[in-house]
């Protein structure tokens, strides 16, 4: 036991800690004695409201669903809106027999087999007491007749709610996205952000697109009113009510009739087309063909459509400018010459020989050229405007799969861009540490010349290969593509800009630079790969072509072979910016299946540029204008303020 | 050996009037428990096991002396932290807190070992400083204190680093803090608030400002104020009667099982139960503080008497959250909440309590 030279006084010590317990035992009185007082005041004083409320059972809290945001292009052209209109509701727990009601219902609105199907299907996923929409979009006619005989219908009702539309339809579907209801996933990610409470009364959630991304901006804040109920679980009066807040009306970078233009303009092709602001990297239009009509998603896609677009070879749900992963094929080149320059590889003067073939040292194996004869003497920037491979076959041996790799991932491939939407793939920038990994087998030498000309492993997304081509216009500054420009209070009206963000800034020789972008405009210029879509630029065109022999799309996830073989032509890609000396548009299109880069790609990034950068709108659609106008009478007109769907929902609870 | 001597060797160390009030206590519990669970023989069943383990556990630490406990002082103090540091690197994240460990096949929730080792080690701290107390060990002693509590503050887990921190604090408070420091303390804190505010997490932030204004949150955190003050209000004087509540049977009451189950036995009891809840936690209280002044060490008083303010506090807010003058932090009403871990940690804290009063003599050596 511890010795001490001092002396201990036990009975000081005590008596201070009894002390020091009687002064607790106060505390413990004054707290107790609060408590009491508190019951006193609820269960004497208090005790008649209280009483009252839980006779009367009480409190319903009924959530009411905010108007979620409008989304608009840069123009303030509507991409998704809302409209009201009534719908026939039934509370399956005071409906009595459904099938009966349904049934008898039936003889007032029309309600079809679709109609009774997805009713079903929100049973099985809803709770009893929710009421379930039975028939969508009711007639005034049919509003009338309902009114009429709402007396033979307990538990049915005619409400307004507000229905989500997209007007601009399939263009822009792999953008904007959908709503649609919100499944047992979705609930069970709500509830573990905590945001399960403000989702009590909305049916529908963004789930793809922009929808999606911006979920929050988008849906608001769900009002809710205290309703006391009575033992019918009827509303007899608001107790309080705290009204909704509406969604923020989302702008973005995105302009409507360049990205209608663009769709237009690819013709019957699949593929993707992606166009940037290298200023700030807004994402001006981003097109993936085929597209889909997003409307069939929001209140539930019945089986037909559903198969129809899922089964389909032309795979039109996947977003092929994020997810459409291809080789970059001789897109490549500007990007290799550029790391040939900066890390020393070549000076601006140097040439070879191009006999048509490159072989490895010591190999008789010849890896061709396109030009069966070769292009002669050829130096970087001739490289770059004629495609030479043979200069990239040597190049890229003489550099190392290492160092190209390096470089070129500085440049953004291999890495997922940071677009502000869901989905993306990183493609593939390979390395032998990936290859060992993935393969377990080493890098051969021939891997890395193939790679020169952007074949073999290497993969890229069409938005990659948009954000590369912005590093070298932009002088090595790479913005993060975005969608969101900003968004819009509805109740304040304040305006939040969405600012630029500054992926990557990369040091590139200006002398460097200015070399790769002479190359890439005589691309475009007589005697370039791109002649023909360049002729009569009025601004400097700057861009290259590929060509991609790799069939078909991976996507990563299915890759259906036997399907893909029939369509078995090169894809045609092209990476363009202009004007050159001030790049105000970046445009990277990817044509499946499109054959030459120079002649099937490179006219649509043309077409693009010329509405961007000087007005010019193309031929065939203007005639489809004049024809297109008037067609979309009955489209409802948006209803920001359109009445609300009241939902009854008996009382909430939470856990913590 | 008969059976009078068998009784006393099995039960010598347990103090009648504390064990009868603990007794009826928990009569109260299994009666409530039974109604708040829709008169589930399931859950009556295993509330009762969990009480008979409970109790056995109290018998059997009853018997073990202070000095004997006082060797294991250090070692599960260290282990607790060790383990919370090991929560803070690689625990599980469950609803978006960093609480729960995996040892082997097993996870555990170290925070739970510290309810009790950190007010035995601040005791035992003390203990053997105890000639030369001055305000430099008791710094070290609030250091001891604050190691775990921070850790389980990061987890985060305010509920129990805060009846951590009190149970600490109720031991430096009985072994002499000055009360100028004491003063400071109070004055400090208050000045603190406006800084542990920004501290706090949103949905932290959110229960507190829920308690100001419940009808701000009627979905989430004041949903369950709303609903509970109903049901405590709606019970009048003399209370709805036994499995009459309305509240609690029509499912208005959310985890009325457990943290909200005074909210039923609120509505069934009415104000006279209520009165009477509050006599009997009273009693047992003052009964708890009676056996630790009378405990022969200092650890054993330092800590009987920690144990028995913990536990009062648990009552306290807890009451005071389900009537809603507190906010929501989930604790269990001590010996009355369903709930193994709880009712087994108050019964072993009285079980000390009842040890450190009846062992008499010191080991001589």
């Amino acid at each position: 036991m511890a010795t001490s030279l001092r002396m201990v006084n036990p009975d000081e010590e005590l008596r201070r800690y009894n002390f020091r317990i009687k002064v607790a035992s106060g505390i413990v009185v004054a707290a107790f004695s609060v408590l009491f007082s508190r019951f006193v005041w609820l269960q004497l004083v208090e005790y008649d409201r209280y009483h009252a409320l839980a006779e009367n059972n009480r409190i319903s809290l009924m959530p009411n669903a905010p108007a979620r945001g409008i989304i608009y292009d840069r123009n303030g052209t509507v991409l998704a809106h809302n409209f009201a209109a009534y719908t026939l509701e039934i509370t399956p727990a005071k409906a009595g027999k459904l099938e009966d009601t349904i049934n008898r219902l039936s003889e007032i609105v029309s309600i079809d087999a679709g109609d009774r199907k997805r009713f079903k299907k929100l049973m099985a996923e809803s709770k009893n007491f929710e009421t379930l929409p039975i028939k969508l979009r009711l007639t005034e006619a049919e509003v009338a007749r309902f009114a009429v005989n709402s007396f033979r219908f307990p538990g049915v009702e005619v409400k307004a709610r507000l229905f989500r539309q997209y007007p601009m339809g399939d263009a822009f579907a792999h953008v904007i996205g959908y709503i649609g209801r919100i499944n047992q996933r979705d609930e069970d990610r709500l509830q573990a952000s905590g945001q399960a409470a403000n989702y009590r009364g909305s049916d529908h959630i963004g789930k793809a697109g922009v929808e999606e991304s911006y979920e929050t901006l988008l849906h608001g804040v769900t009002g809710i009113a205290q309703v006391e109920t009575d033992s019918g679980g009827r509303a007899v009066r608001v107790l309080a009510q705290t009204p909704p807040v509406a969604g923020n009306n989302v702008y973005l970078h995105l302009d409507a009739k360049l990205q209608e233009i663009a769709t237009n303009v690819f013709g019957p092709y699949r593929g993707a087309l992606v166009a940037l602001d290298p200023r700030n990297g807004g994402v001006l239009a981003l097109v993936s063909k085929p597209g889909y009509d997003p409307n069939l998603f929001v209140d539930g896609i019945d089986v037909t459509n559903w198969r129809a677009l899922n089964d389909s070879p032309d795979k039109p749900l996947v977003n092929r400018a994020l997810r459409g992963i291809y080789p970059p094929g001789s897109t490549i080149k500007p990007f290799m010459a550029l790391a040939g320059l900066e890390l020393g590889y070549r000076k601006p003067g140097d040439v070879i020989s191009d006999p048509g073939y490159y072989s490895l040292p010591g190999s008789s194996h010849r890896y061709r050229d396109w030009k069966k004869d070769g292009h002669g003497v050829v130096d970087l920037k001739k490289s770059v405007v004629i495609s030479c491979d043979t200069y990239y076959y040597r190049l890229a041996n003489e550099m190392g799969i290492e160092k190209m790799s390096g470089f070129l991932s500085q440049l953004g491939f291999g890495h997922k861009t940071g677009i502000d939407l869901d989905g993306e793939l990183t493609g593939l920038m390979p390395t032998p540490e990936w290859k060992q990994k993935r393969f377990k087998q080493q890098w051969w030498a021939g891997e890395t010349v193939i790679a020169g000309i952007g074949q073999g492993y290497t993969l890229a997304t069409p938005l990659q290969l948009a954000v590369a081509t912005m590093a070298v216009a932009n002088n090595g500054t790479v913005y993060q593509p975005q969608l969101l420009r900003g968004w819009r209070d509805t109740m304040t009206g304040r305006i939040t800009q969405n600012p630029p963000k500054i992926a990557a800034q990369l040091k590139l020789d200006p002398e460097h630079l200015r070399l790769v972008k002479e190359a890439m405009v005589d691309v475009t210029r007589p005697g370039g790969t791109a002649a023909g879509a360049g002729a009569g630029a009025e601004y400097l065109f700057a861009g290259k072509t590929g060509t991609a022999q790799v069939i078909g799309i991976k996507q990563g996830e299915r890759y259906n072979e036997s399907k893909v073989a029939a369509r078995h032509r090169d894809h045609a890609l092209f990476i363009s910016f202009a004007p050159a000396d001030d790049p105000k548009i970046v445009v990277a299109v990817m044509v499946e299946n499109g054959g030459h880069g120079g002649s099937t790609a490179a006219p649509i990034a043309r077409k693009v540029i010329d509405y961007w950068l000087l007005g010019k709108i193309p031929e065939a659609l203007k005639e489809d204008a004049a024809a297109e106008s008037g067609e979309n009478e009955d489209v409802p007109p948006p209803a920001e303020q359109a009445t609300q769907a009241l939902r009854t929902t008996p009382a909430a609870r939470t856990t913590r | 050996m008969n059976i009078r001597h068998l009784m006393k060797r099995l039960f010598g160390h347990i103090d009648r009037p504390l064990a009868g009030l603990l007794g009826l206590l928990l009569l109260l519990s299994i009666v409530t428990v039974f109604s708040a669970s829709n008169t589930s023989l399931d859950k009556l069943t295993d509330h009762l096991i969990n009480i008979s383990i409970a109790l056995t556990a109290m018998v059997a630490i009853s018997h073990v002396p202070p000095q004997r406990l006082m060797q294991f002082v250090l070692p599960a103090y260290i282990l607790g932290v060790i383990l919370l540091v090991g929560v803070a690197v690689a625990g599980e994240v469950v609803n978006g807190a960093r609480r729960w460990l995996h040892i082997g096949v097993t996870r555990i929730q170290p925070s739970e070992l510290m309810r009790l080792a950190v007010p035995m080690m601040v005791a035992w701290y003390l203990h053997y400083r105890q000639e030369t107390l001055n305000t430099r060990h008791y710094a070290t002693a609030a250091v001891l204190l604050l190691i775990p509590v921070g850790l389980i503050l990061r987890q985060p887990d305010l509920g129990t680093a805060l009846m951590i921190s009190a149970s600490g604090v109720y031991v430096l408070f009985l072994g002499g803090l000055s009360w100028r420091i004491i003063a400071g303390g109070i004055v400090m804190a208050g000045a603190a608030l406006p800084f542990a505010w920004h501290f706090l997490h949103d949905y932290q932030r959110q229960r507190v400002l829920t308690l100001l204004d419940p009808s701000s949150d009627p979905l989430g955190a004041g949903y369950h104020i709303i609903q509970s003050t109903i049901a405590v209000g709606s019970g009048g004087m003399a209370g709805k009667g036994w499995l009459n509540g309305s509240q609690a049977h029509l499912d208005f009451l959310p985890e009325r099982t457990t943290d909200f189950i005074f909210a039923v036995f609120s509505e069934e009891f009415g104000l006279l139960g209520n009165l009477i809840l509050l006599l009997l936690y009273g009693a047992i209280i003052y009964r708890g503080l009676a056996l630790a002044a009378v405990a022969p060490s200092l650890f054993g008083r330092l800590l009987a008497g920690s144990i028995v303010l913990t536990f009062f506090t648990y009552a306290f807010v807890n009451m005071g959250m389900v009537s809603g003058i507190l906010p929501v932090v989930g604790v269990p009403l001590p010996l009355v909440s369903y709930g193994g871990t709880s009712m087994l940690s108050v019964l072993i804290g009285f079980g000390i309590v009842m040890s450190a009063a009846s062992h008499k003599k010191l080991v001589k050596t």
